[in-house]
């Protein structure tokens, strides 16, 4: 079964995007929405890792860097100015996708295993990860514009 | 009709000692007596008074009926309408010395403009000039978006309307707000969120049916004196009703109230969620209510679910029996009013806890009721019109920015391309504006009746992008301010009294407000002024006719009453005549008596937003709800505030009003009773606090954020132990200069309550 190698990948996954979250707060100080929001998501996303703690416990995982290697690729660190910080969200975006289709794949195995706990975590992450995206998605446009048209420097 | 028999003027009583005047109590139902209240100048009589012209006050959202005494074409003093159904006669100490003294003290009467630093007098033309050369240049240059527009909670409807226009199809800027943002965005939004669509739904006559009273972060007693006048004259009548206050601080309301929560700053989600917990636990919900008129029960009961009286005492520090008592009265009273304001409004959380108090209503069906109900305050006397008119971050009309048929609705209205509208994105909030000037994106700012240099939060970073070499600023105002010493160009603006207009009080009552006397010098109304930016710009609609089709309040009413046909704000029934009488609620007493809520996907005003992060909902999600006329119970689970209390700064500093003043002072400083009576700021301390750090009361203290700090002497005060109080309005020594730049995430608006300061003694 592959599903440890799931539970790994999602598990690096969590972990690299709530370290991103944290990156863009503290990067991203001047705009106190982003660093209040992304700092709130990211405890979240703390609680989403504690909540996949009992199921790897029962499924055992296999630790995968990939995500890893999207985090570091795109959060040495973070950018400045309007233009810096859509990207920064863009990026954000990124990660938040990835691990999104992710607790997909899981949650679908969920349900090949008749798993009603399993189900029930992948329910309530998934929401949560579909807040991150819509926020994202809603600050990104709301920003867009000003930053492509009007920024200067 | 009413004259003054017994009280006000024929008995003198010293309305600065005794604020809310003498009471005339009155049973449930029982019509609230007339008592005209009344002030003229020294050495005025009534005999020697020339016209009385008929008005509303404009010095709190309440919205007094009153009339304007003129003497030799000279303001001379007011007083109250018996017959208008919001104060029946009555005028506060506002409204009683501050709304008319300032009209002949060192007013702007002519257009200055910087020049080799200074600011120097100039005539229209001139300053027009240089005000059409810069935005011209900078819309070649740049476009729209180099362009904001902040304005206040204190124009006319015709003036709001009529610089929306000029902003959101002249120019095509989404960079408009008001400072609005400070004081009833979350009125706004929270009504949004739960019933789809901004407009309070109950009325002042509420007052005399209830049967309870919430007041939830609102001072009522200070904020709006001649509402909290009418709960008296009830607390004092035959079957009072049960009152129920949550502040931190014992003010006067909270001091007439059965249960007086006092949640530590910061907590008012927890408070809210304890109060919902215990309604749906003990059994007082109607279902059947619930079940045909809102959508979102079952989330609700989890997420409140956790929050046991013992947990919510513990992060509130409130007792559990008081939270209980508390949840008793609201779920075993026939009829609840409810009304919520700043505590709530300025706080983290702030569209979230202002909902629940919404959800509250909606469990019980005590909506559109006689006597239940809802009133999600405003704070300035025309911030409702500055939301219905589309100068803040809304479209005209209630409109729904992300709805391709409105926006096409007001580009027919219009008769220009829709694209011109910008409703890419919800309009630009106030924070947002200032943030794109401070990164020098927005090069011309245009702010007009109000004061940000005093009242935005971080007063440092805000005097710091005024000052900025490449923000254009133009500043229109009565008086010479804070804000207008940093501008380029300042126009003179008249005042209320010098002009004509409507506006909408915080129960939808629209007053006609006409003009008494002459603006002084060469001062003209801001619509004039926005008519005459408008003109020389030479804004056009699409057949080459000019934009702004009208000339004068009248006109601009009307062309406002068509763009309101059809929306939830509907002011097609009203006309400068009809309110020549008194004031008129656009309507209907009462909204939702019928249970329908403005939610549907093609009428609502919005599709909502996450509350935790206010991440939009999006089209396609709102309708697969469904909401169909159903109100939505949202719920949120409790967050800490973003700043908390450290080692460093170990108290909650909040900030807020004096019953002697409004806003920046500019009206009420130049008021000499007003002024005698609260001429400086000062702290409020709690007893134990004071003696924890050795000082008394009038000792000189240094009170300090993170952010900068003021020198102000002592008042030991009714605060809780932790909590410290400033009074906002003062621009020297300013609480703006403690607070931070930081924002509830749906409404936008500023953290006021919420600073960790230190105090020591000077
Ligand atoms: S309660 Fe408000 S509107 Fe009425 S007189 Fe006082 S300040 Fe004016």
């Amino acid at each position: 079964m592959h599903l440890a190698t799931y539970l790994g990948l999602l598990h690096t996954s969590l972990r690299s995007l709530a370290a991103a979250f944290r990156e863009v707060a503290k990067g991203h100080g001047d705009e106190p929405d982003v660093q209040h929001t992304c700092t709130v998501l990211a405890s979240r996303i703390d609680a989403q890792t504690e909540k996949l703690g009992p199921i790897v416990g029962r499924y055992g995982e296999d630790r995968e860097d990939e995500p890893e290697r999207l985090h570091t690729a795109e959060f040495t660190e973070t950018r400045s100015g309007g233009v810096g910080l859509l990207r920064d969200l863009q990026d954000l975006y990124a990660l938040a996708s990835f691990t999104d289709i992710t607790w997909t794949v899981v949650g679908q195995a969920a349900q090949g295993l008749r798993d009603k706990e399993l189900m029930d975590v992948v329910s309530s992450c998934e929401q949560d990860t579909a807040r991150q995206l819509a926020w994202l998605q809603t600050r990104i446009k709301q920003s867009a514009p000003q930053a492509l048209i009007a920024a200067r420097g | 009709m009413f004259r003054a028999e017994s009280f006000g003027y024929r008995h003198p009583v010293d309305r600065i000692a005794d604020v809310w005047g003498p009471r005339t109590p009155h049973g449930r139902g029982a019509d609230w007596p007339a008592r005209v209240d009344q002030q003229l100048a020294d050495g005025v009589s009534e005999s020697d008074v020339d016209r009385w012209v008929p008005s509303a006050c404009v010095l709190c959202s309440n919205g007094c009926g009153c009339d304007i005494a003129v003497k030799d074409g000279k303001i001379v003093g007011v007083r109250g309408r018996a017959e208008d159904l919001v104060n029946r006669g009555r005028l506060g100490p506002k409204g009683l010395f501050g709304s008319w003294q300032a009209h002949g003290k060192e007013r702007l009467t002519r257009p200055l403009v910087r020049r080799g630093g200074e600011l120097v007098e100039t005539g229209w033309d001139t300053a027009m000039d240089l005000v059409v050369r810069q935005s011209r240049r900078l819309l070649e240059e740049i476009g729209p978006l180099s362009h904001g527009f902040y304005t206040s909670g204190q124009l006319f409807l015709e003036e709001y309307y009529t610089l929306g226009v000029i902003g959101k199809a002249g120019i095509g800027t989404p960079h408009m707000d008001g400072n609005t943002r400070l004081c009833t965005a979350t009125a706004a939004a929270a009504l949004k969120e739960t019933f789809g669509a901004d407009g309070q739904p109950a009325c002042h006559t509420d007052i005399d049916l209830c049967d309870a009273l919430f007041l939830y972060g609102h001072n009522m007693a200070a904020t709006q004196t001649v509402m909290w006048a009418r709960v008296l004259d009830r607390i004092e009548g035959p079957d009072r009703p049960r009152v129920v206050v949550v502040d931190p601080r014992t003010t006067p309301a909270a001091e007439a109230a059965d249960v007086h929560l006092a949640p530590l700053p910061g907590t008012n989600q927890a408070l809210m969620n304890g109060l919902l917990r215990a309604v749906i636990a003990n059994g007082w919900v109607d279902h059947d209510y619930v079940s045909h008129h809102t959508l979102g029960f079952d989330e609700l009961k989890a997420t409140v679910e956790p929050y046991t009286p013992q947990h919510v005492a513990e992060i509130c520090r409130v007792s559990p029996a008081g939270l209980l008592r508390a949840a008793e009265i609201f779920g075993t009273s026939q009829r609840v009013l409810s009304t919520v304001l700043q505590g709530f409004y300025q706080s983290h959380q702030a569209t979230a806890a202002s909902c629940q108090v919404n959800n509250l209503h909606l469990l019980r069906g005590l909506i559109g009721k006689p006597g239940s109900g809802v009133l999600q305050m405003n704070g300035q006397p025309t911030a409702q019109n500055t939301r219905e008119a589309g100068a803040d971050g809304d479209l005209p009309g209630f409109r729904n920015w992300d709805n391709p048929d409105h926006v096409e609705e007001l580009a027919r209205l219009w008769n220009v391309d829709p694209l011109t509208i910008p409703h890419w994105a919800p309009p630009t909030h106030a924070m947002q504006i200032w943030r794109y000037a401070e990164q020098g994106s927005i090069m011309f700012l245009w702010i007009s009746a109000t004061n940000p240099a005093v009242s935005l939060p971080e007063l440092a970073r805000i005097r710091r992008i005024l000052r900025q070499d490449d923000l254009f600023v133009v500043a229109q105002d009565a008086f010479r301010t804070e804000t207008t010493e940093l501008a380029d160009v300042v126009l003179p603006a008249a005042m209320w009294g010098e002009k004509t207009g409507t506006f909408t009080n915080l129960s939808r009552v629209v007053h006609l407000s006409e003009q008494a006397v002459a603006p002084p010098g060469e001062a003209r109304s801001d619509l004039d002024i926005f008519l005459d930016y408008a003109r020389r710009m030479d804004f056009r609609d699409r057949d080459g006719d000019p934009l702004i089709k009208w000339t004068d309040a009248e006109g601009a009413f009307k062309a406002w009453q068509e763009c309101s046909r059809g929306r939830p704000c509907d002011y097609t029934d009203l006309s400068y005549d009809k309110l020549r009488g008194s004031g008129i609620p656009w309507g209907g007493e009462r909204l939702y008596t019928d249970s329908v809520f403005p939610t549907h996907a093609d009428y609502c005003e919005d599709y909502g937003h996450d509350l935790l992060t206010g991440a939009s909902t999006t089209p396609t999600d709102y309708k697969a709800r469904r909401p169909d006329g159903r109100a939505f119970l949202k719920a949120a689970e409790y967050t800490p505030p973003p700043e908390v209390p450290s080692d460093d700064y170990p108290f909650i500093g909040t900030t807020g009003r004096s019953v002697y003043h409004f806003h920046t002072r500019t009206k009420t400083k130049r008021a000499p009773e007003l002024q005698k009576a609260a001429p400086q700021p000062w702290v409020e301390i709690s007893a134990s606090d004071a003696a924890d750090l050795g000082v008394a009361e009038g000792d000189l203290v240094r009170v300090e954020s993170s952010r900068g700090g003021v020198e102000v002497p002592v008042r030991i005060g009714r605060c809780r132990d932790g909590v410290v109080f400033l009074p906002f309005h003062y621009g020297f020594q300013a609480a703006n200069e403690l607070t931070h730049t930081e924002w509830d995430p749906v409404s936008k608006q500023p953290l006021y309550k919420l600073s960790a300061v230190r105090i020591r003694k000077v």
